[in-house]
């Protein structure tokens, strides 16, 4: 399944097991994109890190 | 039994951990995104046996746990760990009272305080913020002229947290740390992490490599776990002429970038030990 990448509406491809929520690059335009839902597939642009975030 | 995974995005790290829960027979795994809930003190709505803090959020993570913790739900980590791993001075203090060795550090509360602090230790010397991740905000200073750049810099643009000033002491590492990972009390793999930078964060680009755990390794790996009450920690480690060090203990561990070089199926021990907690309460109620 693919389906297009918000920043350069490339085509994004999303495995039958993708979750909602899960983060994916495009390989077009390097994007860090964020599943925003599985029925229908959709993406939109990752949230930009904050402050407390990561180990 | 019902496991409850919390979540904001999912990254590999989480996509590796869901895939092993999966494996495991007997286990309904919820997906929780901290994103789209409200919470209740005292009231767990998803009826768990356990859930699992894996928020990219540091706030948001210890914030939830204790809610679920007020509903007597199990954590792994608990707001405990979660609390004194989220911040560097806390944890400093846990691995000085358990006698564990670690980079010598400072603490000051205003920038006059902080250059004396730092031309007493000597240059150069690293300004570290008391929360944060992946290396940001962290600097080495190497002269006045920086410190007294860097301090007026983080006193006046910062969050008021930045004003509480973490001097560590510059070590010498040549172009690696080490990340153990201990897992219920067992240290079960760890690499090295290698970078030009003198900064080894492998989220700024260091290379991950296996790092063979020896016996000191294990024992420091295990002891820092124990010294912050971790489960399910990741231990950054110094090598030093003078033996190991204790970095720091992370309780939201990435592991994405170790599955491969160490052989070693971590989320999938992570998993079975979650799974192990969850029996064990069960037959001690």
């Amino acid at each position: 399944m693919t389906t297009a990448c918000p920043i350069c509406d490339a085509s994004v491809l999303l495995e039958e097991e993708t979750l909602r929520g899960e983060l994916k690059d495009c390989d077009e335009c390097g994007a860090e994109l964020e599943v925003t839902s599985t029925e229908p597939y959709a993406l939109s642009e990752a949230p930009q890190e904050e402050e407390d975030w990561g180990q | 039994m019902r496991i409850g995974l919390l979540h904001s995005v999912i990254r590999k790290d989480e996509k590796m951990l869901i895939e092993a829960f999966r494996e495991l027979p007997g286990v309904e795994l919820v997906l929780m995104d901290d994103r789209e809930m409200g919470f209740q003190p005292s009231r767990d709505r998803f009826r768990l046996d356990l859930m699992v803090a894996r928020s990219v959020s540091h706030s948001r993570n210890l914030n939830i746990v204790r809610l679920f913790e007020s509903a007597g739900v199990a954590c792994v980590n608990s707001s405990t760990t979660i609390d004194v791993c989220g911040d560097k001075l806390q944890m400093s203090l846990a691995l000085q009272n358990a006698g564990l060795p670690q980079p010598d550090f400072r603490v000051a509360f205003s920038e006059k305080a902080a250059l004396d602090v730092i031309e007493e230790m000597g240059y150069p010397v690293v300004i570290k913020p008391v929360v944060g991740s992946w290396g940001r905000l962290i600097a080495r200073i190497n002269d006045r002229d920086g410190a007294e750049s860097i301090l007026e810099h983080k006193a006046t643009l910062g969050h008021y947290q930045h004003s509480i000033f973490y001097l560590q002491e510059y070590v010498e590492k040549g172009n690696r740390d080490i990340r153990s990972f201990v897992i219920g009390g067992q240290c079960v793999a760890a690499i090295y992490r290698e970078s030009r930078h003198w900064k080894t964060n492998t989220a700024l680009g260091a290379v991950a490599f296996n790092c063979p755990v020896t016996p000191e390794l294990a024992e420091l790996s295990v002891a820092a776990a124990k010294a912050v009450s971790g489960d399910v920690v990741a231990i950054d480690l110094f090598e030093t002429p003078k033996g190991l060090l204790i970095n720091e203990v992370n309780d939201t561990m990435e592991f994405k970038n170790s599955v491969s070089v160490t052989g070693v199926n971590i989320p999938l021990a992570i998993a079975e030990y979650m799974t192990g907690v969850v029996d064990w309460e069960c037959s001690n109620v």
